[in-house]
C-alpha cells in the first residue's frame, strides 16, 4: 500500500482515478455474457430450428400426452364420485355442443334402432330401445365439463353401464369399451374399462326426466361424469368390448385420450 | 441504471456470486415453462373466453385448442417439478428467509417512493429492497395459486376438495386467469427492470 500511495499523483482525485482504472480493465464477465448470447443465437441460425413446426416437437408432445394418460389412470380413483348437485343448480337451457350444427345432428328412428354389442361379451344380442328402457334406471345431476373450458350442470337418467356390462357377460378385464355413434363423419371413442365400471358411468335415456331429445343424443348417450364432454358419446349405435386401442374421433386429432376430470 | 459510485466503502469483490447456479438454472427453466404455459393458456382460453375478448392467434401457442392443450399439459410438468424443487431448495438453504424477509409496510412505502423518484439504488444486487422483496415473495405465492387452481380445473373430480377450496370449477377458472394476469403484469415490470439494470440480467446468466 505504501508503494501504491507513492504512485498517486498529488492533486488527482483518487476516486476518479480508480474509476478510470476499473473502466480500462477488461470486463471478463461482460465478454462471457456477450459471447454466450452470440453462440446461442448462431446455433439457432445454423439449425434453422422452428420449435412449433418441427416434427420432433409434435412427437414429443404426443409422447407426453401418452405419459399423461398413464398418470391420469394412476390417480383415477374408481370410488371417487363426481360431485352431485340439487335440481335447482341445473343449467337452463343446457347447451347443445358438437362439431356440427344442431340441424346436422343425427336423426335416429327409435323404432328401428338397435344397440349392437360386439367383442369380448358372452351375449352379443342386439337391444331394442324398449328392452333397454326396462332395465333399472338411476338419475344423476352432475357437471358436464367441456374440453373448451365451459361447464354446465345437467340431469341424466339411465342404466349404470357396469350393470349392463354384467348383464351381457362382458369380459371386464378387457381394456376398453369402444363406442361407435351415428354422428356425421363417424364419431367414435374408447372408454377405459375402469371408467366404464365407475358407478356413475351411465347409459343415458333421459335428460331432465324427459326422453333424451335429439340435441342431447337420442336414442342413447353414454354419460361419463369423470371424463371431459367429448368423451361422452351421443347417438350411440354400438359398443365393443376390446383389448385393442381403436382410437377415437377427437383422440386421433390430438385431444388427450384419457381426458379424465 | 445509475453509474456505479466508487466510495471508500469496500466494493463487492468481483468474484462474489449474486445468483448461485441452482437459482439461475431454475430461473431459466421456469422462464421457458411460464412463457409456454401462458401462450398455450391463451390458446385454451380462446376456445371458451371468460371475458369479451380473445387473444390474437399471433401470440398463442398450439394452432388450435388440441395443440394448446398438448403444450399446456407438457409444460406443466416442467413448471411443477422445477417449481417444487425451487421451493424446497429456497426453504432448505434459507435463501427465501435471507433474501425476502423481513418485508415491512413502512419499508415498502419508503422504497416505492424512492423508486418512483428514481432514487432507489441498485448498487448491491445481492440485497433486495422492500418493493423487490414484496414482488418476489408475492409472485411465488401467485405461482403456487396458479398451479393449484390449474390442478383443480384439470381434475375437478379426483381433486374435488381442492376444487371446492377455490369455490368450485367455474370460479377456479377465474382464479387461474387472474393469476395469469398477475404474472403477466409482474413480467412487464420484471423484464423492463432487468433491461434497465443489465448487470442484474448478467448476474442471472453468469452468476456475477
Amino acid at each position: 500500500m505504501g508503494r501504491l500511495r507513492s504512485l498517486l499523483i498529488p492533486g488527482v482525485d483518487k476516486k476518479l482515478l480508480v474509476k478510470d482504472a476499473a473502466r480500462a480493465m477488461p470486463d471478463l464477465a461482460r465478454r462471457r455474457f456477450i459471447a454466450g448470447g452470440a453462440s446461442l443465437g448462431a446455433l439457432t441460425l445454423l439449425t434453422g430450428c422452428d420449435v412449433t413446426d418441427s416434427f420432433s416437437a409434435d412427437n414429443l408432445l404426443a409422447q407426453i400426452s401418452k405419459f399423461n394418460d398413464a398418470v391420469q389412470a394412476a390417480i383415477f380413483n374408481p370410488d371417487a364420485l363426481a360431485p352431485t348437485f340439487p335440481e335447482s343448480a341445473i343449467t337452463k337451457p343446457f347447451p347443445f355442443n358438437a362439431y356440427y350444427e344442431l340441424d346436422d345432428a343425427p336423426e335416429v328412428s327409435g323404432d328401428e334402432w338397435k344397440l349392437e354389442v360386439r367383442g369380448l361379451v358372452d351375449n352379443k344380442k342386439s337391444w331394442t330401445l324398449d328392452e333397454l328402457y326396462k332395465l333399472p334406471q338411476v338419475k344423476q345431476v352432475t357437471r358436464h365439463i367441456c374440453v373448451e373450458g365451459w361447464s354446465a350442470i345437467g340431469s341424466w337418467t339411465g342404466t349404470p353401464l357396469r350393470d349392463f356390462l354384467k348383464l351381457i357377460g362382458a369380459d371386464t378385464s378387457a381394456k376398453y369399451v369402444w363406442f361407435q355413434c351415428a354422428d356425421k363423419e363417424g364419431y367414435n371413442s374408447p372408454l377405459d374399462m375402469r371408467t366404464a365400471l365407475h358407478p356413475q358411468t351411465q347409459m343415458t335415456f333421459k335428460f331432465a326426466d324427459e326422453i333424451l331429445p335429439r340435441a342431447y343424443g337420442f336414442p342413447m348417450k353414454i354419460r361419463v361424469p369423470t371424463k371431459l364432454g367429448f368423451k361422452n358419446p351421443k347417438y350411440v349405435m354400438s359398443m365393443e368390448v376390446t383389448n385393442d386401442y381403436k382410437g377415437g374421433y377427437w383422440e386421433d386429432q390430438g385431444y388427450n385420450s384419457f381426458s379424465g376430470s | 441504471m445509475s453509474s456505479m459510485t466508487i466510495s471508500d466503502h469496500r466494493p463487492a469483490p468481483a468474484a462474489k456470486v449474486i445468483q448461485p447456479a441452482w437459482v439461475r438454472a431454475m430461473h431459466w427453466a421456469n422462464a421457458v415453462a411460464i412463457v409456454v404455459m401462458i401462450m398455450s393458456g391463451w390458446q385454451i382460453y380462446n376456445a371458451s373466453p371468460l371475458f369479451k375478448f380473445s387473444f390474437s392467434s399471433s401470440i398463442t401457442l398450439g394452432g388450435w385448442l388440441g395443440g394448446g392443450l398438448l403444450w399446456h399439459f407438457a409444460a406443466m410438468w416442467l413448471l411443477m417439478v422445477n417449481g417444487l424443487l425451487y421451493l424446497i431448495t429456497g426453504l432448505a438453504t434459507g435463501r427465501f428467509r435471507r433474501k425476502l424477509l423481513p418485508i415491512t409496510p413502512s419499508g415498502v412505502i419508503a422504497d416505492t417512493r424512492a423508486a418512483l423518484t428514481f432514487k432507489l439504488s441498485h448498487g448491491d444486487l445481492s440485497k433486495y429492497n422492500n418493493v423487490q422483496k414484496l414482488l418476489y415473495a408475492g409472485i411465488i405465492v401467485v405461482g403456487i395459486v396458479i398451479v393449484l387452481s390449474g390442478l383443480s380445473i384439470w381434475k375437478p373430480v379426483q381433486l374435488q376438495y381442492l376444487t371446492a377450496l377455490f369455490g368450485g370449477y367455474d370460479i377456479a377458472r377465474y382464479v387461474h386467469f387472474t393469476c395469469m394476469a398477475l404474472i403477466c403484469a409482474f413480467l412487464v415490470v420484471h423484464v423492463a427492470l432487468a433491461l434497465l439494470v443489465p448487470k442484474s440480467l448478467r448476474a442471472m446468466i453468469i452468476g456475477r
